[in-house]
């Protein structure tokens, strides 16, 4: 049987369907989550969908944070279970304290919608697993709060302890701190990342297949488990 | 009914590009004088029943979990006389 992995679906999610097919085309089973029940349908890793949840109201991800599913998914994460969030996911996953830091609007202001540069630099998170080190990947980015920001003591250890999985190449597009596009927590099963891989994992859509690596990548973690 | 006044800013520490922007279409409109803007947020409650330090603290509670980010914000709680 293929793992299943859930998709949730916030008021305001966007990419929570392309974030299945991703799902699909890497070969588990993709399960959709609705924001307002605490069941997480006995899946085995949870994607965080990019898009507005709750219209970015008060800080984007803020409220989606306290919505019912995230006090389960909270607790699966501490446990150990894969969570991806992905642009908007990221920002509930910081707004959750599950990752370090916060993102804010980009520096210039500018919403960003573009295919992104990325090397890939932490190969034993649960959704990096499958890259080489150091890997140069290009995967659209789209966002408006794409910042990454924290003090300059969690960036240290986030750099010590390898924790940064991407970092943007050829360019910073949004002010973020070391350049930093993704990050995962200490046991590495909970990763953010900004751009977009979900739409960049079938031939003549997107500008490469390098973002099917992700949801390969815990697929494996979840088979060899 | 009392009225608390929550005013949550960025951290001095942070950009604020929004502030920044505001900043950039002052000077254009000539208001030469003003050196810096920073934009924050303003919330407003209405309080059922007494402002007692139990009160306050609920609601230092909630500006502390949802309204500020604390990572990236500041933020200060005071009553407001009707």
């Amino acid at each position: 049987m293929s793992p299943r992995v859930g998709v949730v679906t916030f008021p305001g999610s966007l990419d929570d369907r392309d974030a299945q097919r991703a799902i699909r085309l890497a070969g588990a089973e993709p399960v959709a989550l609705w924001h307002g029940t605490t069941d997480l349908s006995k899946v085995d890793a949870v994607v965080l969908p990019g898009g507005f949840s709750y219209g970015d109201y008060l800080r984007a991800g803020a409220i989606a944070r306290f919505a019912p599913i995230m006090a389960s998914i909270i607790d699966a994460a501490n446990d150990g279970m894969p969570v991806f969030g992905i642009c908007n996911g990221f920002q509930v996953l910081c707004e959750s304290h599950l990752l370090p830091g916060a993102l804010t609007r980009n520096d210039h202001l500018h919403f960003i919608c573009r295919d992104q540069k990325l090397r890939i630099e932490n190969t034993t998170s649960a959704f990096t697993y499958g890259f080489n080190t150091n890997q140069e990947i290009v995967i659209p980015l789209k966002n408006g709060e794409g910042s990454y920001i924290a003090d300059e003591r969690t960036l240290d250890e986030l750099e010590a302890t390898g924790r940064i999985i991407a970092r943007y190449i050829d360019g910073n597009p949004n002010g973020s701190r070391r350049d930093i596009a993704g990050i995962t927590n200490e046991a590495g099963n909970v990763v953010g990342l900004m751009p977009h891989p979900e739409h960049a994992v079938e031939a003549g859509f997107g500008p490469s297949l390098d973002g099917l690596t992700f949801f390969t990548s815990v697929l494996s973690r979840l088979v060899n488990a | 009914m009392a009225r608390v006044v929550v005013d949550v800013m960025l951290k001095s520490e942070i950009l604020d590009p929004q502030g920044k922007a505001v900043e950039r279409a002052a000077d254009r409109l000539g208001y030469s004088t003003i050196t810096s803007v920073r934009q924050g947020k303003r919330f407003e409650l209405q309080i059922d029943g007494p402002v007692d330090d139990a009160a306050l603290a609920s609601i230092r509670e909630l500006a502390e979990s949802l309204l500020a980010n604390t990572v990236i914000e500041d933020f200060t709680v005071r009553v407001e006389d009707n």
